[in-house]
């Protein structure tokens, strides 16, 4: 009789027939804007409702594969090889672009470290195995680094955060590359794993003299320390609005109409040299009239409005060519 | 025997004796440990927000698992729609009606279900409902905790069931009953108190389950209407909360586990309480 | 003769007609269908979860084999799979969880079957009960605010400077790790052999004990020398279904074991156990190979706990049945 009223009950939760229901999955990296997003989205729009689970870019790959999902969110751009394994097409979205960082916990040590990228990779390679290494002493002078041993820190889902990482370092050091090579999901030589960009700055915030990588807005969200790394043209940049910017301008000048690009390492004064773009990944064809207008409505509302409340999370608002190519692809889904 | 040798004998006695006991005592501290912690980190955080609003968005404070306790409360009917009903009348025919073969082959598949770890559970229910359904859902994860809920319940059924004493049956058949009829209405309401608690017990187990959630119900940020949708759940959003690094989300992660233990507490002393009551007053 | 020939020839069968009818009316056979039904719906759900799990890993059983079990490789790049650190981390965590249970588990069940009074026996087992009762994800949450700063601040330096010779209490202490793991899942698993091992403790006959008595035992003496190895093989049973339990535990140890695929003989380095990999990598294994590499594990973990079960069953049933005679 209870299970009956239960049910009953659970009727009366049904929303009015208007309202859509959106269901993705993805990326970690960007969350703290998508769930921005999509909070406001919803309050402007309240029938209009998108669940995102942020679950690592893996995952929204995975899932948008395998179709228990409506579109799918990667910091990792999906070459051909990968296209070819869906059985649908896909539109790659960009929506914001953030800088990767590398996040510790010292204790004792409260400034701002520089990191050059030989170090950091060292670090990850297992080769760097205490704090006051001279590769990492040497970029820091006067800085007073203890002998405590670095617990690495890394991810254990698959991660579009990782892909971005694995790439710089992949680009920067050459054993990086054919050792480890760079994925959402690699064979780390060291480390423990977090679930997730949370997981990973909740496992730094709780271990000392760890180090470990993560989008911008958690380091600062939770007040963790986070360094300075050297692009490539030699000088130490910390992360920030603006030095992602500049990677992002240089980035829209090399796009054309494939948005499928890897910003890391980019050349310039000021930039920053671990960000990205990251994409929201989109069937080109969905079948569900009301689904497909929803989500042709919010990327529409994403590319103009949205974009007003990036800068507040520290992401870089996509550049004016970028909007101009995705508004030409918004117009592809049917 | 030498004096000393009865001295030695006599010591390792009593230091022995005493060890078992701080033995027993420190397994009971810890119970009280885990409440103490809960209760108090818990307590802090509980507010009427958390039992009635959404959660905010990433970095925000404030908010609240209103629709994850909702999530629970539905996976926990959709468990015991399905899984009760196969549980109890499992149960009923390995007591009642069960052959030799037969009912060995039935109570040791139940043992291997019961043995499953719940992740295995959870890829089942995924490859066995999200996968055709092509979407997560409520239903999934009912599924799975459903089937979680069936090795349980059949084993106490069973077992209350052969308890009733043989005279109760014997009465009714010598009054004309057929043996259905004995069994809806002699046999069942003598162990109607054994089978219950059997039954809000696994009801009580699975309340706690994260494993066979995380790839079948999955999560959602806002109420899951119907049962097509991911839902949100208590013991995924302690898990979730618990690994972030914001403050608030792990006080919040206290809060839940606070109501989590909670229910599962009271359902557990609440049918035992009744139980032995329930058989005290029933004698022999 | 001939009449009841005659008569059993003239008798209907049961099966057909009228008499048909009224059997289904009086219900019996429907009852005896209807339970029948539902209780092979148990056979068929078992079955089923077998099969799938065969039938999905099929990929990565052809592409590695037996091999599978051996290599120590958990590459996603690559696509090179293998089960060893995670059975290794699984083996370990049971284990340590186990050495650390199964005395004071023990300990605890004899104090309650023998020496005290029954109704602080009764009381504490209940409280004992409940604690079986406690979800695992909030072992998992008071693990990793409890336990992991415990490990690095207070258990771990002290384990360093008293048995920092061994290779086990070595390398550098991140608080998370086997060792943290184990500890977590010994609180886990404790209440199963009290609870277990005092029933069969209580099923020992008077007799044994008070024999043992007569000669001038001791208490201690008659418990540990005449009433446990007359329990034994129960209490066996009793730890083998913790091990079961342990071995399947998911979000406890995944909150706090570090996720590392790797064979490391320090207690404090992390790991990873197969049900944790499983619940951190399902739902993003992209590629055929590597969801079929995790379902291989799931398969491996369910064979595991199959024969742990199948154990704890015989040897306690065993106990029941034979008094347990050594």
């Amino acid at each position: 009789m209870l299970l009956l009223l239960g049910l009953a009950l659970t009727a009366y939760a049904q929303p009015p027939d208007s309202t859509v229901l959106l269901n993705a999955a993805g990326a970690t990296f960007p969350y703290p804007i998508y769930s921005k997003w999509f909070s406001d989205y919803h309050q402007a729009h309240p029938n209009v409702q998108i669940n995102y689970q942020s679950i690592g870019s893996g995952g929204g790959i995975q899932q948008l594969k395998a179709g228990t999902v409506d579109f799918g969110a990667s910091d990792m751009p999906l070459n051909d090889q990968l296209l070819g394994q869906f059985n649908f097409k896909i539109i790659q979205f960009p929506t914001v672009l953030g800088a990767v960082v590398p996040t510790y916990n010292i204790p004792g040590v409260s400034g701002e470290l520089k990191f050059t990228a030989k170090a950091l990779s060292d670090i990850y390679l297992g080769k760097v195995t205490k704090w006051n290494d001279s590769e990492i002493a040497s970029a820091n002078p006067g800085v007073k680094l203890p002998g405590n041993d670095i617990v690495v820190i890394h991810r254990s889902d698959g991660s579009g955060t990782t892909f971005v990482w694995t790439d710089y370092l992949s680009k920067v050091n050459p054993e990086w590359k054919s050792k480890v090579g760079s994925n959402t999901s690699v064979n780390w030589p060291v480390g423990l794993g977090g679930k997730g960009n949370e997981g990973v700055s909740g496992l730094v915030k709780q271990t000392p003299n760890s180090i470990g990588y993560v989008e911008l807005i958690y380091a600062m969200q939770n007040h963790m320390g986070f360094g300075l790394v050297q692009n490539a043209d030699g000088k130490f940049i910390k992360a920030s609005l603006t030095s992602v910017t500049e990677a992002a301008a240089g980035a829209a000048a090399k796009m054309k109409s494939d948005v499928r690009i890897s910003i890391t390492d980019a050349t310039g004064a000021d930039t920053y040299p671990i960000c990205s773009f990251t994409y929201l990944l989109i069937p080109q064809t969905i079948s569900d009239g009301t689904k497909r207008e929803a989500i042709k409505a919010f990327l529409d509302w994403m590319l103009t409005t949205g974009q007003g409340s990036v800068e507040s999370l520290n992401y870089a608002r996509l550049p004016k060519a970028v909007v101009g190519i995705e508004m030409k692809n918004l117009a592809e889904i049917k | 025997m030498s004096r000393a040798r009865l001295i030695w004998r006599k010591s390792l006695n009593a230091v022995m004796l005493t060890l078992t006991g701080v033995a027993a005592f420190s397994v009971v501290s810890v119970l009280f440990l885990i409440l103490g912690y809960l209760v108090y980190n818990g307590g802090k955080s509980l507010n009427w927000a958390f039992f009635t609003q959404l959660p905010k968005p990433v970095g925000e404070t404030g908010g609240g698992m209103a629709n994850a306790i909702v999530g629970s409360l539905k996976l926990l009917l959709l468990a015991a729609a399905m899984g009760l009903p196969v549980g109890l009348m499992a149960g009923v025919y390995l007591a009642e009606f069960g052959g030799r073969t037969f009912g060995f082959l039935v109570r040791y598949t139940t043992d291997l279900l019961n043995g499953v770890p719940s992740i295995v559970m959870g890829i089942f229910a995924y490859s066995l409902v999200v996968i055709p359904m092509r979407h997560f859902s409520t239903l999934a994860g009912g599924v799975a905790l459903g089937i979680m809920v069936i090795p349980i319940t059949l084993r106490s059924t069973e077992e209350f069931l052969r308890s009733v004493p043989g005279s109760l049956r014997e009465g009714a058949m010598a009054l004309g009953a057929s043996k259905w009829r004995t069994i809806a209405t002699v046999v069942l309401p003598a162990a109607r108190a054994g089978i219950v608690t059997g039954m809000l017990l696994a009801l009580a187990r699975v309340a706690g389950e994260t494993a066979p959630l995380l790839f079948t119900a999955f999560g959602n940020q806002f109420w899951s209407p119907g049962w097509n949708q991911p839902i949100s759940s208590l013991p995924v959003m302690i898990y979730t909360y618990a690994i972030s690094p914001y403050d608030d989300w792990h006080r919040q992660a206290w809060a839940a586990g606070l109501v989590l233990l909670g229910l599962v507490l009271v359902a557990n002393v609440g049918t035992r309480v009744a139980v032995s009551r329930g058989g005290a007053s029933r004698g022999a | 003769m001939s009449v009841d020939a005659t008569a059993m020839e003239r008798a209907p069968s049961p099966w057909t007609g009228r008499a048909l009818l009224r059997r289904l009316a009086i219900g019996d056979e429907v009852a005896h269908l209807v339970t029948l039904i539902f209780a092979f719906t148990v056979i068929l759900l078992t079955s089923l979860l077998v099969y799938q799990l065969f039938l999905n890993s099929a990929a990565s059983r052809h592409a590695f084999g037996w091999h599978f079990w051996l290599s120590r490789t958990w590459d996603p790049v690559f696509e090179h799979f293998g089960a060893a650190p995670f059975i290794y981390g699984t083996l370990v965590t049971s284990a340590i969880s186990l050495l650390i249970a199964v005395p004071l588990g023990l300990a605890a069940a004899v104090f309650l079957s023998e020496l005290a009074p029954r109704s602080i026996s009764d009381t504490i087992s209940f409280l004992i009960d409940l604690l079986a009762a406690v979800p695992s994800v909030i072992f998992g949450l008071l693990g990793i605010f409890i336990v992991v700063p415990m490990m690095r601040t207070m258990i771990g330096p002290a384990l360093k400077d008293t048995l920092g010779f061994l290779p086990l209490f070595q390398g550098p202490n991140y608080g998370v790790g086997f060792l943290t793991a184990g500890i977590v899942l010994a609180i886990m698993v404790v209440p199963y052999i009290i609870s277990v091992s005092r029933e069969v403790l209580l099923t020992v006959p008077r007799d044994q004990r008070e024999a043992a008595l007569a000669l001038g035992a001791t208490r201690w003496e008659s418990t540990w020398k005449v009433v446990v190895p007359w329990a034994r093989t129960g209490i066996t049973g009793s730890v083998f279904l913790a091990l079961a339990r342990a071995v399947g535990e998911t979000m406890a140890v995944t909150m706090v074991i570090g996720n590392d695929p790797k064979i490391a003989t320090s207690l404090f380095a992390p790991g990873y156990t197969i049900a944790a990999v499983i619940a951190n990598e399902f739902t993003e294994a992209t590629g055929k190979l590597y969801l079929s590499s995790l379902i291989e594990l799931g398969l491996v973990l369910f064979m595991i706990t199959l024969i742990l079960n199948g154990c704890a069953r015989l040897l306690i049933i065993a106990t029941e049945r034979g008094g347990g005679h050594p």
